[in-house]
């Protein structure tokens, strides 16, 4: 079997005194959470910190507090309880659903809220062990200096397979990343960068607490996710949407994300922007899921064939936007995800 | 025309084994070894801890295809915990399954095949540290041009990846022809001539391989394997470590599935025997998944040609076959999986003219082999999509169509292969009806439709892998006066329930409870050789031995009972752990005392049985390949849902009929059909062992797509439909109480079911496999732009065949020879040229 790398294993009480690690280890130390991310990448040397720094005993991690005036999502807390969670309902639904997703039961018992945030981004030639990215000369990610999906690119474009973060985007979320000298609130749309080196904003040594939402009453959200099975898989495509709409089926306020086609979950603003003042019929939709789908530009270092990845995104978008108008859509969700519930 | 109320024959399913007295076979029971299992408590390969125990990891080509200058291990042993590292020059022998393609060496010597050939050995204290030490090996490439398909080896003879084979980079070319195909046609209303592609893919065990290698106390090997055949790598590691095979002993652990995959003789099994002779330390290798996908063995990708000539009523008045199959780096079973390719078509339909041509040639790719329904899917597959084509333009329904051609029972076909029972027309009228094919074929939705496909398939391959006159299966069994009975039989346990069907035999004959019998299996040592779990053997050859050894046995206890009781033996029944006399059945003796009264008369009881296949009518050159005892049966219906924007398939329900002679324990038997429609969706769907060539200019690597169980696409629970199982019960003579497999044919109709399901959904042919909704969507858009609706290969090239091998079916006088073959001196002397050169 593969093995994992030596590493020194730390494991603070409180967050201070795990961001003082961070501090002063610098980028050899990574923050360690539920590991299904890190750890097989360490196992397949893509990531090979010297020190890992649990979180599992700082007790404020996983506290989740709900209000109707907002609510504060603790990083750790794991996938498996924002699924089974009633609460994460209405406003949330995309959250639990993008959450009730991830790969599998077993994962999600252990995969954390904040993990999936951070969650490394994702390419066919670099998700491989040391002796295959060897084998083809490694890769600008990592050990190489060459982008295979794109040759000529000089920038990394390994792709964003969090199925949390464009949830969360689309309901608006912030996060709070604490370090040894400070702390600071980020919004969730600005935390990401289009480079899948740098896909992140969090500095080696910050760490993320938090997830902060506003009030979601009256909103509704969805998630829709492209994957080839039922289980296990990675997004490749998804669709995040979330919808205030007034009482007469208006839409006052709406927000559109595109998940794993790119480096970073793409904002579809102008897509979302076409619906405010319309009601969501054939015609308001069609328009925004044309918008919504000319930002995914898929390359080919996911599974699916590229083209059609970027071809059937206007129709996610469509089924997203049709499910929050209230169409019942229990039968394409069971046909591509072989789950029938929208929870 | 066939009649869908005719009933079905007196001997089908639901007969019931208690009407014929059976207590334990036909009852549905829980598996010998299933607690074991389901407890966690089955001992695989990967879980032998012993004292003292190193680890080895191996040392793999990261180049396609180059030539070895130089290695420099110094800086490797230099490390601290490396107990030893080995090269190809401390194991040069090679070795391979089949005799005629002996092309492997443990460790490369001086040429690198593939991607992930291993080059050395690191044995070590911690696994960690053999690792770690593999990147301190120092390798001096030669680097050599690739191929990376068929076509590019056809065209590109040299550099050679072998220095054997036909010509160049071609390993073996297979041209027979029964009948004059030409005439066939001419006679034919209709030609249907169709090319279709069907991808490789692997097996994809839960297991990963594993060997723990020690040298014992006296000196001699013991080795415990995740081997489906413990005897070949007998064989093959006294061949290569030249030891007398008397000490070396070979156990297979249980297999945490096998599927072919584990059928070869593997490096890490010769290496970690090597250096626990070396050493004198146990070895250990478990290798990772992506080691799994390079010693892989898989499916082999093939380019095949369908020209098939039909009469207005669907009769099929001759067929032609090219296949062109890409072998990857290595022989492997690759010799047989060509004739294979070509051997099964007649077995379903009647065919009175045929000719198959087949070519497969080597590739710098981990070497194909076999997997479950071994050569004969991919040809399957186009053989039933095409006949979907022709009961169209026909306009016959395709379960009429197949029904009409049916092939009888105890025929001889025009390939020579003598057929058992057949009832695929009982298993094509049994899925109808289940099905509700008349009310949905052409008639459901847009976007829904049935397809429907058949396949036959062997009950154990009719000649062994290398050419001798002994037993394909032995079985010994040790009775115990306390009334125990031990089986030892060289079968190895896969998860496909051997040692169960073991069990139940003996337990049935012998009257006794199947939990009373202790099972010593897949050990070298202990038992007598049964040629390993592969070609669906075991059930009928291993079943067959054990039959008549517990028979044997039987006769001994009956004889000393009848004594004591004074009846004659005719007289006694062995049921419910007693042996008594049916005229009184209070007057006997129990199990135990019935073996007591034995062993006092005739001293230590123990008997052995053996089964040997008969003899195959096929004498030609390649007629080794195809005969079998027996064949199954099966027929299945698909259901589909397809998008008709997105070109999405969902799969809701499958129904199949499997003609099973008789089902000797019938969970074991349905869990084998569900495993099999399983494993058939996925290649159907889904799977495929795809490669990268990175841009030429800036690249040499030639890698495999994805090795890893997360990327390569294999479905989940949550994929699989429901699936109803209709068994199909007419005991064939020639298997143990009728039984014939189960274990491989189900598989094979559920590939072109998909196929032929997606057309009656959406109208487009996809003539490849898997069946994605990439190809959908493209054949749809075919279809909207009024062109062929239809995504496949649309050329097969160009192939110097070899003149073909003419031998005239039995109906033209034919005596299974070739009237042609100027090689051949008498028939006997050539098959045993073919199979040991």
């Amino acid at each position: 079997m593969m093995r994992l790398p030596l590493f020194e294993f730390r494991a603070p009480q409180t967050v201070a005194e795990a961001v003082r690690i961070l501090d002063g280890e610098g980028p050899t130390a990574m923050p360690l959470a539920g590991g299904t991310d890190l750890l097989p990448n360490m196992k397949r040397r893509q990531q090979v910190p010297k020190t890992l720094v649990s979180l599992k005993h700082i007790q404020d991690l996983p506290r989740v507090e709900l209000s109707d005036s907002g609510s504060r999502l603790g990083a750790c807390v794991t996938l498996s309880e924002i699924a089974a969670d009633p609460r994460f309902r209405n406003g949330m639904t995309a959250l639990a659903q993008a959450a009730s997703f991830v790969a599998t039961p077993q994962i999600r018992n252990m995969a954390t809220l904040g993990g999936n945030l951070c969650l490394d981004t994702r390419c066919n030639y670099y998700d491989q062990n040391y002796e295959w990215r060897k084998s083809i000369g490694f890769c600008l990610k990592k050990d190489g200096d060459i982008c295979w999906v794109a040759p000529g690119s000089a920038k990394c474009m390994a792709v964003s397979s969090s199925d949390t973060a464009p949830a969360l985007m689309a309901l608006g979320a912030r996060v709070r990343l604490v370090s040894h000298s400070g702390e600071r609130e980020v919004p969730l749309t600005e935390l990401y960068q289009n480079d899948g080196i740098h896909y992140i904003q969090r500095q080696p040594k910050e760490l993320l607490t938090e997830v902060l939402l506003e009030s979601l009453r009256g909103w509704k959200s969805t998630y829709w996710k492209l994957r080839r099975r039922g289980s296990f898989d990675f997004p490749v495509l998804s669709v995040a949407a979330a919808v205030l709409l007034s009482y007469k089926g208006i839409v006052r306020e709406a927000r559109i994300v595109v998940g794993s086609a790119a480096c970073l979950p793409l904002v579809a603003a102008e897509a979302a922007r076409s619906l405010v003042g319309r009601p969501l019929d054939q015609e308001s939709i069609a328009q925004a899921a044309t918008l919504a789908a000319r930002m995914a530009k898929p390359l080919d270092n996911t599974d699916f064939d590229m083209t059609w990845r970027k071809r059937v995104t206007a129709e996610f978008v469509t089924y997203a936007l049709r499910e929050l108008r209230g169409d019942d859509l229990r039968g394409e969700r069971l046909l591509l995800t072989r789950h029938s519930s929208s929870l | 025309m066939s009649d869908q109320n005719e009933k079905p024959k007196s001997s089908v399913a639901g007969s019931g084994s208690n009407r014929e007295g059976f207590r334990v076979i036909g009852v549905p029971r829980r598996r010998v070894d299933g607690r074991a299992k389901v407890t966690g408590q089955t001992r695989f390969a990967d879980d032998f801890f012993l004292p003292r125990m190193a680890h080895c990891k191996l040392l793999r080509s990261v180049h396609p295809h180059a030539r070895i200058r130089r290695i420099d291990v110094s800086r490797a042993m230099a490390h601290p915990g490396v107990y030893l590292v080995l090269t190809g020059k401390d194991l040069p022998l090679q070795y391979g399954i089949l005799p005629v393609s002996q092309d492997e060496q443990a460790l490369c010597l001086d040429h690198v095949r593939h991607v992930g050939d291993p080059v050395a050995a690191v044995v070590a204290r911690e696994e960690l540290t053999a690792f770690e030490a593999l990147d301190l090996i120092d390798v001096d490439y030669e680097i050599l041009p690739t191929i990376a398909d068929p076509e590019e080896a056809l065209t590109t003879p040299e550099p050679r990846i072998h220095e054997y084979g036909e010509e160049g980079n071609v390993h073996k070319f297979v041209a027979l022809e029964f009948g004059d195909v030409e005439q066939g046609f001419a006679e034919a209303d209709e030609i249907f001539e169709d090319t279709f592609f069907y991808q490789g893919n692997t097996h994809l065990p839960i297991e990963q391989h594993a060997s723990v290698a020690i040298k014992d106390p006296d000196g001699k090997l013991t080795i415990w394997s995740s081997t489906q055949t413990p005897h070949y790598l007998h064989r093959a590691l006294a061949k290569v470590l030249e030891m007398p095979p008397a000490h070396i002993r070979v156990i297979a652990t249980p297999n945490g599935g096998g599927f072919g995959g584990k059928s070869d003789p593997f490096h890490h099994e010769i290496v970690v025997a090597k250096a626990a002779l070396l050493l004198d330390r146990p070895v250990k290798i478990c290798l990772t998944r992506e080691e799994v996908f390079y010693c892989h063995r898989g499916r082999h990708p093939v380019l095949m040609r369908f020209k098939t000539g039909v009469k207005k009523d669907g009769t099929i008045t001759g067929m032609h076959l090219r296949t062109l199959i890409d072998g990857g780096a290595y022989g492997s079973y690759g010799v047989a999986s060509t004739y294979y390719a070509g051997a099964l078509q007649t077995t379903t339909y009647r065919i009175p003219r045929y000719r198959y041509e087949g070519c497969r040639t080597f590739s710098n790719k981990p070497p194909c082999g076999p997997k479950r329904g071994h050569g004969t899917p991919q040809p399957r597959f186009g053989q039933e999509v095409q006949l979907d084509k022709i009961a169209e333009r026909l306009r016959i329904d395709p379960a009429d169509l197949r029904l009409r051609i049916v092939e009888a029972p105890n025929t001889v076909t025009a390939n020579f292969l003598r057929l058992g029972t057949v009832n695929l027309s009982e298993c094509i009228r049994r899925v109808v009806k289940v099905s509700d094919w008349k009310t949905k074929f052409r008639r459901l939705p847009e976007g829904r439709g049935v397809g429907m496909a058949c396949s036959a398939y062997l009950t154990g391959a009719g000649l062994p892998i290398y050419w001798n006159k002994m037993p394909h299966s032995g079985v010994q069994l040790k009775f115990d006066r306390g009334g125990g009975v031990s089986v030892f039989c060289g079968a190895t346990e896969i998860g496909q329930g051997s040692d169960d069907v073991l069990a139940g035999i003996v337990a049935e004959v012998l009257g006794i409870d199947p939990l009373d019998v202790r099972l010593f299996t897949g050990d070298t040592d202990l038992g007598p050789v049964d040629l390993g779990s592969y070609s669906s053997r075991v059930t009928l050859m291993a079943g067959n031995a054990a039959l008549q050894a517990a028979d044997r046995g039987k006769a001994l206890l009956a004889e000393a009972v009848a004594l004591k009781l004074e009846v004659p033996k005719e007289r006694l029944r062995f049921a419910g752990k007693r042996v008594f006399d049916s005229a009184a059945p209070d007057q006997g003796v129990s199990f135990a005392e019935a073996i007591c009264l034995a062993e006092a008369r005739f001293g230590t009881i123990g008997t052995v049985g053996s089964y040997t296949p008969p003899k195959s009518p096929a004498l030609y050159k390649g007629g080794g390949v195809g005969p079998s005892p027996t064949y199954s049966y099966s027929a299945a219906v698909v259901e589909v849902e397809v998008n008709p924007v997105t070109g999405w398939i969902h799969v809701p329900k499958v129904w199949i009929a499997h003609d099973i002679g008789r089902a000797l324990n019938p969970t074991l038997v349905r869990g084998q059909v569900e495993g099999s429609v399983y494993m058939g969706l996925g290649e159907a769907l889904m799977e495929e062992q795809e490669f990268r060539r990175l841009p030429k200019r800036l690249s040499h690597a030639l890698v495999h797509k994805f090795p890893s169980m997360l990327e390569y696409k294999s479905p989940t629970s949550l994929d699989m439909p429901q699936v109803v199982t209709e068994l199909i019960e007419d005991p064939d003579p020639r298997g143990p109480f009728g039984a014939k497999e189960v274990g491989q044919g189900p598989l094979l109709p559920i590939m072109p079911a998909v196929a032929n399901a997606v057309y009656d959904a959406v109208g487009v042919r996809i003539d490849e496999v898997p069946v994605t909704p990439e190809k959908v969507m493209k054949a749809l858009a075919e279809k909207r732009a009024g062109r062929e609706p239809r995504f496949g290969p649309d050329h097969f090239p160009r192939v110097n065949w070899p003149e073909a091998l003419r031998v005239p079916p039995p109906w033209e006088g034919g005596d299974g020879n070739a009237v042609n073959d100027v090689h051949r001196g008498t028939p006997r002397a050539m098959k045993e040229k073919v199979l040991a050169p």
